[in-house]
């Protein structure tokens, strides 16, 4: 679980992040959406410990990161799992390396047992055969999976991940959602997705807070956000005619 | 302003490369890779360079040699002191500012834009001891490429000039030892170390704190490539200053 409390973040003066508070629970699919701009990756990188915030705090299982030493925040690391954009692979690395990575650098488990733990994963991502691959010899969605791979294979407590299907067509993103789903279930690890993809919010969305100029302007679940009449979110949300659609009909039924 | 912010940045990237070591046997193949990509992928181009140019600065010496008064040996002794004391360490270093640092650069540089770099933050690795360190130490060997440039270098001034028919064999090794004073090649090292420490650093903060894209990364390694000879020639002439006058 992790707890925001009051957070504040500004850019020279510019105000980003206007004091959230907000519980990201465990074993459940978090997801922040919100149009450019609105703070989300600033959010995140706070939460990463990338940008430090002006005020307010950020607590993991109860524990203020603020407070922690950099010690602790680097055994804290060990247990966060991070899906970038773009996958953000090493691409001096093979598949199996990149994969590998975090266990060569946190761990000592033998080569035999690394292999092992690293083709367990491939497994569960569906990408069996593709160990010795370069990630420029694979495709992007392939590229994604494997990122998934390299961000579970620590078995981390925590999984954040920046838009993961943007650039992906319409069936690959809805396979990496269900996956990142199914492994949150699984391992009972506390998500937390950034999207702007409304095909994720309406599939994944256990929890969704939706963020505006900086501030939490709605919060709730996928089932509420078709019946909420909360403008802000309606204007966003369902922004495409074929959306305005879906919820019509979503609600006739209800 | 812009100048002494960057300065800063550069001394501060520093400490935080000297700073959380990576697990040693990750560090020790990060160094044998940086090795062979850094200086084994630069033997070739570095010898080709030395053999021609000390065959060409022994030919220009002999043509422009036409006092009798002068003997023929100063052939050898113009080619071994111009080798030793800049051609190769000097010339040599800005042509692998070109090479190495753009190299550098640009792999860091592509890092950094494919957040790669924030990969390695997230995972909790200190990624600039992680991606430099290893190319500092792997540049500390760059002084075996200077000795055999400077070797092949008067290697080359030999054959063409005796194989050229300016001097004999003879006259050339006699002027090839004159006047040799062995605190010049400990000079040359000297300024050496530092060109491999400033090839490796300042290429690398080119790349680390590069933002923006692909076309980015391009200009940081122009960028990169300039202020590395700039560098390089200004601890150049401070050592030479410090060292021999």
């Amino acid at each position: 679980m992790i707890e925001v409390k009051n957070l504040y973040k500004s850019f020279q003066g510019q105000q980003v992040l206007n004091g959230i508070d907000y519980v990201f629970e465990r074993g459940k699919t978090n997801l922040i959406i919100g149009q450019s701009g609105s703070g989300k990756s600033v959010f995140l990188k706070c939460m990463l410990g990338l940008f430090k915030p002006d005020k307010g705090t950020i607590e993991y299982d109860g524990k203020p990161f603020s407070n922690f030493s950099d010690v602790e925040q680097r055994e804290l690391r060990k247990e966060i799992g991070m899906l970038f954009q773009g996958g953000a692979l090493f691409d001096s690395m093979t598949v199996e390396e990149n994969i590998m990575f975090p266990l060569k650098m946190f761990t000592n488990q033998k080569k035999s047992e690394s292999k092992a733990r690293v083709r367990e994963v491939l497994e569960r991502v569906n990408l069996e055969g593709t160990e010795k691959k370069m990630p420029s010899e694979i495709s992007g969605g392939m590229q994604k999976r494997v990122a998934i791979a390299r961000a579970i294979v620590n078995k981390p407590k925590y999984l954040f991940c920046d838009e993961p299907n943007s650039g992906l067509d319409p069936k690959t993103a809805t396979v990496i959602d269900n996956l990142i789903q199914d492994l949150t279930h699984e391992n009972d690890i506390t998500t937390v997705l950034i999207t702007h993809d409304m095909n994720s919010v309406l599939e994944i969305g256990e929890r969704i807070a939706f963020l505006k100029d900086g501030v939490l302007a709605w919060k709730g679940t996928k089932s509420e956000i078709f019946q909420t009449e909360d403008e802000t979110v309606t204007d966003f949300v369902y922004s495409s005619n074929l959306f305005q659609k879906v919820r019509e009909a979503q609600n006739k039924k209800l | 302003m812009t100048y002494l912010h960057s300065i800063g940045e550069y001394f501060i990237m520093l400490k935080g490369v000297f700073g959380r070591m990576t697990k040693a046997p990750v560090l020790r193949n990060l160094i044998l890779k940086e090795i062979n990509e850094l200086i084994i992928g630069s033997l070739g181009i570095v010898a080709f360079l030395s053999f021609f140019i000390g065959a060409v600065v022994a030919i220009q010496t002999a043509l422009n040699l036409n006092n009798p008064l002068i003997p023929k040996s100063l052939v050898a002794y113009a080619a071994r002191q111009s080798v030793i004391l800049e051609f190769s360490p000097t010339f040599i270093s800005i042509i692998m500012a070109g090479k190495v640092g753009s190299f550098i650069t640009s792999s860091i540089g592509s890092m950094r834009v494919t957040e790669q770099i924030d990969a390695l933050e997230v995972m909790g690795i200190n990624s600039q001891n992680y991606l430099i360190f290893p190319k500092i130490v792997a540049m500390f060997t760059y002084p075996f490429v200077i000795a055999i440039s400077m070797f092949l270098g008067i290697l080359g001034a030999y054959c063409a000039a005796v194989l050229g028919g300016f001097v004999t064999s003879d006259q050339f090794i006699t002027g090839l030892q004159d006047d040799f004073i062995p605190f010049h090649l400990t000079y040359a090292f000297i300024k050496t170390i530092l060109f491999a420490f400033i090839l490796a650093t300042v290429p690398a903060y080119h790349g680390y704190f590069m933002k923006g894209g692909a076309l980015e990364v391009g200009e940081a390694s122009t960028t990169s490539f300039v202020w590395t000879s700039v560098i390089l020639i200004a601890t150049n002439y401070a050592v030479t200053q410090l060292l021999l006058s």
